[in-house]
């Protein structure tokens, strides 16, 4: 069967299952789109900037564990989707971006709306391809998403000569594929494995640090296992939030930098860390000569190198944390930890997260949230809003809560919940959105509306850069150099878009305004004026070790 | 410490610039870096010479083997190899002193390979130590331009880096 470039390209994303793709068409990618035209299989989301068709299908992806996808036209299209597949590459998250490009002959011309995108994304794909050829249409797309979805997942980028689209090869979609230089390692090495079982079942102060790897993994069952087993606390990072439920008498909650004190006391004292798909990111460790200074450390993850790269580590394993703890967990004793969970729960209660009661107070409102819609998905955009809805949310479900943590991108999560909400349209989406970040992609209400995907919009307005201006009042003498936000009329801004919107300025009215956000059938942004110079706490100052953490009575000086 | 990194890649376009990219991210300065194809054409070795801390030329390696399209690295530093460079050196030469540049040549196992009246070209192969003494000695006569391919390495005795199933 011979097929066009262009219908080949469909053929083949219909062969992956793709049903949904987030994008803008442009002059080199029309064949594209006029192949969409032409049929059912898959359904295109116009979304109104290419960075919000990357977080959207980056949203998507951590919704549902499938693949994202993305298309853009070449040159400015193509750079427009850069933040989204740099947000994606450092939270490991399977995404393919498709772009177009100009003629084959014109390659290297600069020609009009080139962009040398493989080039430019070459250090934030986990791969990426130019075709050069419509034959090799079929193998790169298998090779494409084979790549973005296994090992440890990451964005793959192909861009695709107008001219490809449109000469015709013959096609046959591979059965395999053949990548000789890739072959993720699955399975723990089982003399590792039993080497940690003995520091785990000799250990009597152990910690479990649970990082993004264990979601994608799906191994929260294996990580509650472990825990129960040997009687552990357990800790996560912004990434790993979910994993264990926030209610479970052994979680700590988050660590690091504004993680919960006595998650931060608990690694410090610990001697033994068992870090489950985390990379020990600076946000997490602090200063890293004093993390956890009297553990062991046994470090398990898909991606060897990441393995000794921050932390020494004494006990390393490569392989998908979901199996090696189906192999480590059956050699695991109750460990001697009685004494240890004892003094952890004295933490817990002495040190417990807590917030002042004047005014309208941002943890009350992720608190309500959490009460009225405790399954809901909750993404957020990036700042002092974040870190309250990781504190103050209680997590249940490991895809339940979607955050840029490795690249901290403002303006991701409200494409993100778009995006979520398609992939997991029965469920209750909320985007946590400070003032800042929401209008970095507000653009978007456009999209919310047009496909009616009714996503709910908390923004935290504090009319500041919150978190700028939060380090600027602690550490610059609170010099508020260009944080201060003017006024938005947020509500008329959600009106404008036909989304519907709502303003809250007191406690009282923070649970009604929830539950009328939940019943209107519409996008909803709801503006809560809150405490504009509330700050997060705890927090380690960067630079300092976790165990010098401060709070809001000797933050301030 | 002085690294010589041997890569196994599949032979395609874009490889390079993803390989040496790395390096460069992270401040290193390659020295060297040669490419070709192996007994394999759809297989090429490169071999980078860099100079870097031990942890960090650990990671990079780590890093390029990520990159999908490297089959194998590995450090030949770690064991003992062969390596040897191919230089072309252009020295100013004149019936005075073309006999001396010549006994010189043949001191080294050196080739000259052009003659004109005024210049000369020596070809000469080697590791290291004896191409910076053989320029030191040509030094002399004054060298017009100099051009190296680059180290070249392998693992000495029956051990083979190898580049998979086919
Ligand atoms: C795209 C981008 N630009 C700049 C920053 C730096 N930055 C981090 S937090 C922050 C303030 C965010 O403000 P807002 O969205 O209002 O959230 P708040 O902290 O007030 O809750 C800024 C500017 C960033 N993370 N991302
Ligand atoms: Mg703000």
């Amino acid at each position: 069967m011979n097929l066009s470039g262009a219908k080949a390209l469909l053929k083949s994303l219909e062969y992956e299952h793709v049903d949904t793709i987030f994008g803008i068409p442009g002059g080199v990618v029309i064949p594209i789109y006029d192949e969409l035209f032409n049929q059912d299989a898959i359904t295109h989301y116009l979304v109104r900037h290419e960075q919000a068709a990357a977080h959207a299908a980056d949203g998507y992806a951590r919704a549902t564990g499938k693949v994202g996808v993305c298309m853009a036209t070449s040159g400015p299209g193509a750079t427009n989707l850069v933040t989204g597949i740099a947000t994606a590459y450092m939270d490991s998250v399977p995404l393919v971006a498709l772009t177009g490009q100009v003629t084959t002959d014109l390659i290297g011309n600069d020609a009009f709306q080139e962009a040398n995108i493989t080039g430019i994304t070459l250090p934030i794909t986990k791969h990426s391809y130019l075709i050069h050829e419509a034959s090799e249409i079929p193998q790169t797309i298998k090779e494409a998403f084979h790549i973005a979805s296994t090992g440890r997942p990451g964005p793959v980028l192909i861009d695709i000569p107008k001219d490809v689209q449109t000469t015709s090869a013959r096609f046959e979609y591979p059965k395999k594929v053949h990548l000789p230089g890739y072959q993720p390692t699955y399975e723990g090495h089982p003399g590792q494995i039993k080497r940690a079982a003995k520091a785990i079942n000799e250990a009597h102060r152990p910690v479990i640090y649970v990082g993004g790897g264990a979601k994608i993994s799906g191994a929260s069952e294996e990580v509650r296992a472990l825990a129960e087993t040997i009687v552990a606390p357990v800790t996560m990072t912004l990434m790993g939030m979910g994993t264990l439920p926030a209610e479970h008498p052994l979680s700590l909650g988050m660590l690091g930098m504004h993680g919960t004190k006595y998650a931060n006391y608990a690694v410090t004292e610990s001697d033994l860390i068992i870090a489950i798909g985390a990379r020990f990111d600076d946000r997490v460790t602090g200063k890293i000569a004093s993390f956890a200074p009297n553990a062991k450390i046994i470090h398990i993850d898909i991606d060897p190198a990441e393995i000794g790269k921050n932390v020494r580590v004494d006990i390393p394993i490569v392989g998908d944390v979901k199996r090696v703890l189906q192999k480590l967990i059956p050699l695991l004793k109750d460990t001697r930890t009685k004494e240890w969970m004892e003094k952890v729960q004295t933490w817990k209660r002495e040190y417990p997260l807590e917030f002042g009661e004047t005014g309208l107070k941002p943890q009350y409102i992720v608190r309500e949230i959490s009460r009225l819609c405790p399954d809901a998905v909750v993404c957020t955009e990036v700042g002092q809003h974040q870190m309250w809805a990781a504190q103050y949310f209680s997590h249940r479900h490991p895809r339940n809560f979607i955050s840029s943590g490795g690249l901290g991108t403002m303006g991701y999560g409200f494409p993100a919940s778009i995006g979520a909400k398609i992939g997991r349209p029965e469920e209750t989406v909320f985007d946590l959105a400070g003032d800042g970040s929401f209008t970095m992609n507000c653009q978007e209400l456009a999209t919310a509306v047009a496909y009616d995907v009714q996503v709910k919009v908390a923004i935290f307005n504090n009319g500041y850069l919150g978190m700028v201006r939060q380090w600027q009042e602690l550490f610059y003498d609170r010099r508020y150099s260009q944080t201060k936000l003017s006024e938005i009329n947020f509500v008329k801004l959600a009106g404008a878009f036909g989304a519907h919107g709502i303003r809250v300025d007191s406690p009282s009215e923070v649970a009604p305004a929830i539950e009328e956000a939940l019943v209107v059938p519409k996008p909803v942004i709801i503006d809560f004026r809150i405490e504009p110079e509330e700050c997060v706490f705890p927090m380690v100052p960067a630079g300092a070790a976790l165990n010098e953490i401060i709070d809001a009575k000797n933050g301030r000086v | 410490m002085k690294h010589t990194v041997s890569v196994l890649v599949q032979n395609k376009p874009g490889v390079l610039a993803r390989t040496a990219g790395l390096f460069s991210r992270r401040g290193y300065n390659i020295e060297s870096l040669t490419v070709g194809v192996t007994e394999n054409e759809a297989v090429s070795r490169m071999t980078i010479v860099v100079t870097g801390d031990d942890t960090v030329v650990e990671q990079v390696t780590k890093q390029l083997n990520k990159l999908i399209e490297v089959i194998k690295v590995s450090d030949l530093t770690k064991e003992s190899y062969v390596n040897r460079e191919l230089v072309l050196i252009k020295v100013t030469a004149d019936s005075s002193n073309r006999a001396e540049i010549m006994q010189i040549v043949n001191i080294f196992r050196a080739r000259i390979v052009d003659v004109a009246p005024k210049s000369l070209i020596i070809e000469v192969t080697g590791d290291e130590g004896k191409l910076d003494a053989l320029i030191g000695m040509l030094k002399q006569f004054g060298i017009k331009e100099i051009v190296r391919t680059g180290t070249l390495a392998l693992g000495r005795g029956p051990k083979v880096i190898q580049s998979g199933k086919d």
